[in-house]
């Protein structure tokens, strides 16, 4: 266990980390906000109808932009949202799997983990889901 | 009162950094690009070199008339570029360039985990701009990028992870100060795989499908004009940067250098990210654009096994030297 003070001070850095990243945040946005009010005092506003059409390599667009399309790739998609929820796990193992007390039992689960993940891509590939439809 | 003084100064110095570094990766990617093609580049604003090239662009697009489709999600559409550049701003906050907590914007004990999921929100401005568009090309960008995004956002994890098994530590100072020089060969599978990767994150050639100026006009960008389609070049010059800092950081060592000793360590960090800066430049000379199946490929069929037999090296090596 760990004295309650050292916590309360462990606590106060974490808010401070990140406050200080909300702070640039903030000036992030505020940087954006200037650009675009000076932009806006700066530039002509000049619009016609022509001016305001949806660009389509010079002739008059056809349909709506929000068009039908066939996404070819919701199958990686899947597999991507697989592997990425179990590579998050990997960090928080990063930072102990070595430490005294571990070892070879941390390594031997490594190699599970890495075995489920390179089985997944490999019946992937054998049922020939990595290859563009 | 001086802790408030201490983070104000760190602040102005990323946000001058973000300001600058970008700008000087652009002009020498102007001149680079040139002297390559054997031609001059641009020569005539500022007079030397044309060295004032950007300001003038600058001054150009501030003045630009801001022109909004009338069929756009005018909204999201006018603040897709602001999501797409200043999560690279916050990353810049979270790189050190050198040891100690002097110089490093502020100690993140989260380090990689942070700057991984910070740098994955700048490509929903990339969406964004492509679905508020409402402009068939725009539209295709916008796919392009998603499917993109499936391709490098995994093994670039990956390859990081394995860096965070080596040190034993996500902080990025952390790893800085567990640095030894044979992690270069041991961990340089891990190194290539995240800067491909990340190449692929800011779509930039040969990964530059997305927006294609032979095929879909400009992406997800087609239709912006003026300050906005400016601060969708600057984020992609952000990072650049980003990109070339972490992998820096993360796999060549960051701030140690063969000689120099701790006191010039950030001149070893600015001269590792302007090397691969220059690399990045020099990719988008040499190589003809992928296809975005191909990009698939590669990233599933030889990224995803290499970082995976990367980790597994570094697991190995770890526990045996333990």
């Amino acid at each position: 266990m760990r004295e309650p003070t050292v916590v309360a001070a462990d606590a106060a850095d974490y808010f401070q980390t990140y406050s200080v990243v909300g702070v640039l945040a903030v000036v992030g946005v505020l940087f954006v906000a200037v650009a675009f009010t000076a932009n806006r005092l700066l530039r002509p506003v000049v619009p016609t109808p022509e001016k305001l059409l949806t660009y389509e390599c010079g002739v008059d667009p056809v349909g709506e932009g929000w068009a039908h399309t066939q996404v070819r790739y919701y199958v990686y998609a899947f597999l991507y949202v697989i592997f990425a929820v179990d590579s998050i796990f990997l960090f928080p193992w990063a930072t102990v799997f070595a430490a005294p007390g571990y070892g070879a039992t941390t390594l031997v689960e490594m190699f599970v983990f890495l075995g489920f993940l390179a089985v997944g891509l490999l019946y992937a590939y054998k049922k020939g889901v990595l290859t563009w439809t | 009162m001086n802790d408030a003084l201490d983070v104000a100064v760190r602040l102005v110095i990323v946000f001058g950094l973000f300001l600058v570094l970008p700008l000087v990766v652009g002009q020498t990617e102007h001149k680079v690009m040139a002297h390559m093609q054997g031609r001059l580049g641009p020569m005539y604003a500022g007079g030397f070199h044309g060295w004032a090239q950007l300001v003038a662009d600058g001054v150009k697009f501030a003045q630009k008339e801001d022109v909004v489709p009338k069929d756009a999600d005018r909204r999201v559409f006018q603040l897709a570029p602001a999501v797409a550049l200043l999560p690279y701003l916050l990353v810049l906050l979270a790189i050190p360039i050198g040891p100690g907590e002097g110089a490093v914007g502020q100690v993140i004990d989260a380090g990689i985990f942070f700057v991984l999921a910070v740098m994955g929100v700048g490509v929903l401005g990339s969406l964004m701009a492509g679905w508020a568009s409402a402009n068939k090309f725009s539209l295709l960008g916008g796919l392009r990028t998603a499917a993109q995004l499936l391709a490098y956002e995994l093994p670039m994890l990956l390859a990081a992870a394995s860096v965070a098994m080596a040190a034993g530590t996500v902080s990025l100072p952390g790893i800085l100060n567990a640095f030894e020089w044979w992690w270069l060969p041991w961990q340089i599978v891990g190194a290539i795989v995240f800067f491909v990767a990340g190449l692929a994150e800011l779509q930039r050639p040969p990964f530059d499908m997305p927006v294609a100026d032979s095929e879909i006009i400009f992406g997800a960008y087609t239709e912006y004009t003026g300050l906005r389609f400016a601060l969708f070049l600057l984020a992609e010059y952000a990072g650049i940067v980003v990109l070339c800092g972490l992998t820096t950081v993360l796999f060549l060592g960051g701030w140690h250098g063969p000689f120099g000793g701790d006191g010039l360590g950030w001149v070893w960090t600015l001269l590792k990210t302007a090397v691969l800066a220059f690399v990045v430049i020099w990719l988008r000379v040499t190589y003809p654009r992928l296809r975005e199946d191909q990009l698939q490929k590669l990233a599933w069929t030889t990224l995803v096994p290499l970082a995976l037999a990367q980790i597994a090296l570094t697991g190995i090596v770890k526990v045996a030297i333990q």
